[in-house]
């Protein structure tokens, strides 16, 4: 039966649409977006499916050919990768569906292309999450950001600029990701990753090892934007076109942050020797400096989509946070926050594409009178926001407060202290945005905009992406035990305090 | 000091990648040149191929073909070179022209806008 091979389907699906498209566009250019939202709804619900099917029977393996592991890739589903792969292409799928109204004028006659590429970077993010195998997760690495560099370098003006710097430093991470898992097989003759698990803990003490493990966080450092190593994310987020934005921060770092948990944790299984790892503890306190430096540079925007893009190395560092912190709280926060900043990313960068569509421009400036002529558009950033900033009942609060759990059960008083300050933060930030949207009055002299007598929100196909997720923040936040009862408590590696 | 030369002599591969990956390295960051960025992005990927190759080598090994004859007379995987880190790297090589590719795709674009591959030259320019 087709679903016996969910595994390999969740990467091929939307890979081979992305073949189909352009021979279909060739023939009809109408019929190119519709396909490719198709695509990656089908490849989030075969994501449901998955995680439907992880949950009733355990962890799927998959010898890809019939080949055993450790001598063939091994594809593997469990808790951790079916709840990623559900966060990613369920936004991921959204954010295709917002592409079609919300891509501009540079993407016109090309259709075929931007959304082949869009599918390939899905396809690949997928291969990233579902991968057994390290050098498997290389290859899909770097076929998700090669698709990401030609993503952004479509948009105008300082785009290929942007473009440019993230191909440099994203190269040197792949490279450098290359390099650790060299190491590690130098070491131990294998590249699958529960062969290495069985292998690595009588090479505990090796220098060799920790050269590896360091240049394997360096790289996916580089590639999920961990401040300082987020040099190329803001430029690349601010100039790409607002369709791409809003398909690539939300997902793209994230399947790099997972993959950084999974390498920790199922292949290094460094939970198990912590005391004498003080990588972890680096780790930490990195994604705190992260949390705050982020947000301080957010503050001092005046660029929405940057404002945005500085919140993302922010949001970021509470992954990483919960990531260091290793205990069982944390860990599950930082995995839920990886759903929850995917959705309120991208609600935000929907938003911001809607309203630079219709209010003019990117500068907070440009958001005058925003709640008067784009109500729900509105409400849906203040959903986004208040996640932001970790007020119940979004998603937002619930993984900051497992998070938050994880701090204090783990004994260290500052790292809570930060995870609270980084709220704050987020309050300063994106009341900056709620201030510029609602607050702003007319003043005696004022020549700005008259308040619009109607109202203008985005067109449907815009509409109804940002809604489902502005209310897939509250969702998420409502039912927040399940999910965590139900699938990310499983996450967390055995034998984890 | 001549064990420690002996010793690092033995791994002379391992010298070579280090130096050719500082070298891109370098020219990645000291370069004004976006093209000569390019060029130093390339040698800091070839670095990680050769060094990845160098370890598959063996003293006195030949190529991992098996014929007919060691069907006969077994094989000795000791006078193999190890062909996996080959296939690997095949793969890596295909990785980095498709990079390579789309790095030198967006410098055509650049180039078309600001008529420069110079840095200061195109923040002048922006």
């Amino acid at each position: 039966m087709l679903l016996d091979h969910l595994p390999p389907l969740l990467p091929v699906v939307p890979l081979l649409a992305a073949l189909l498209l352009p021979p279909v566009g060739a023939v009809r250019r109408g019929l190119v977006h519709p396909l490719a939202a198709g695509a990656g709804a089908a490849t989030a619900i075969l994501a449901l499916l998955a995680l439907r099917r992880v949950l009733a029977e355990g962890v799927i393996h998959y010898h890809v050919g019939g080949w055993e592991p450790p001598w063939g890739i091994e594809l593997v589903l469990d808790h951790l990768s079916a709840f990623t792969a559900v966060a990613v292409s369920g936004v991921g799928a959204l954010a295709l569906l917002y592409a079609g109204p919300a891509a501009g004028a540079e993407v016109r006659g090309r259709e075929a292309s931007f959304f082949g590429l869009a599918l390939l970077l899905l396809a690949s993010l997928l291969g990233m999450i579902v991968t057994g195998d390290l050098f498997n997760l290389f290859v899909f690495l770097e076929v998700a950001s090669i698709s990401s560099y030609a993503l952004v370098a479509t948009g105008d003006g300082r785009a290929p600029l942007a473009a440019f710097r993230y191909i440099v430093l994203g190269t040197v991470g792949a490279s450098l990701y290359l390099l650790g898992v060299g190491h590690l097989y130098l070491m131990t003759g294998t590249l699958n990753m529960a062969d290495l698990a069985d292998r690595l803990p009588a090479l505990a003490s090796s220098r060799v090892l920790a050269v590896a493990v360091g240049f394997l966080v360096i790289g996916l450092g580089i590639k999920m934007g961990l401040f300082p190593l987020h040099g190329w994310l803001p430029d690349a987020y601010t100039y790409a076109p607002p369709a791409v934005t809003a398909l690539i921060a939300p997902i793209a770092t994230k399947a790099a942050a997972y993959a950084l948990a999974r390498i920790l944790f199922s292949v290094l299984g460094v939970h198990r020797a912590l005391t004498e790892v003080p990588l972890m503890t680096l780790l930490a306190w990195a994604g705190a400096v992260a949390i705050v430096a982020g947000g301080v540079l957010a503050i001092r925007q005046n660029d929405l989509r940057r404002l945005l893009a500085y919140s993302s190395v922010s949001q970021m560092g509470y992954i990483v946070l919960g990531i260091g912190l290793a205990n069982r709280p944390a860990l599950i926060g930082a995995y839920l926050h990886i759903l929850n900043h995917a959705m309120m990313k991208g609600c935000l960068f929907f938003a911001a594409g809607a309203a630079a569509a219709r209010l003019g421009g990117p500068a907070l400036a440009d958001l005058r009178w925003m709640h008067r002529r784009m109500p729900l558009t509105t409400a849906c950033v203040i959903v986004a926001a208040l996640s932001m900033i970790g007020v119940p009942p979004t998603g937002g609060f619930f993984s900051k407060w497992y998070l938050l759990v994880g701090a204090v059960e783990g004994g260290q008083p500052v790292l809570a202290g930060v995870i609270l300050v980084g709220g704050l933060l987020a309050a300063v930030y994106m009341f900056r945005v709620l201030e510029h949207a609602c607050l702003v009055r007319r003043e005696e002299g004022d020549h700005g905009p008259a308040p619009p007598s109607g109202r203008s929100e985005a067109s449907p196909g815009m509409l109804v992406p940002l809604l489902a997720l502005g209310l897939g923040i509250l969702a998420v936040g409502i039912w927040n035990a399940p999910i965590v009862s139900g699938v990310l408590r499983f996450a967390a590696p055995a034998g984890l305090r | 000091m001549t064990e420690l030369l002996a010793y690092a002599a033995a791994r002379y591969n391992y010298w070579v990648y280090i130096l050719l990956m500082l070298i891109g390295f370098y020219a990645m960051v000291a370069h004004g040149n976006l093209l000569k960025k390019v060029i130093g992005m390339n040698i800091f990927q070839t670095a990680i191929i050769l060094f990845f190759l160098s370890t598959s080598a063996k003293r006195g090994g030949t190529l991992p073909i098996v014929g007919p004859e060691a069907l006969a007379g077994g094989v000795a995987p000791a006078q193999l070179m190890n062909p996996l880190p080959h296939a690997l790297m095949l793969t890596a090589i295909v990785v980095m022209v498709a990079t390579l590719g789309v790095a030198l795709a967006v410098l055509v674009k650049i180039y078309r806008r600001y008529r420069s591959f110079e840095e200061d030259v195109i923040l002048d320019r922006l």
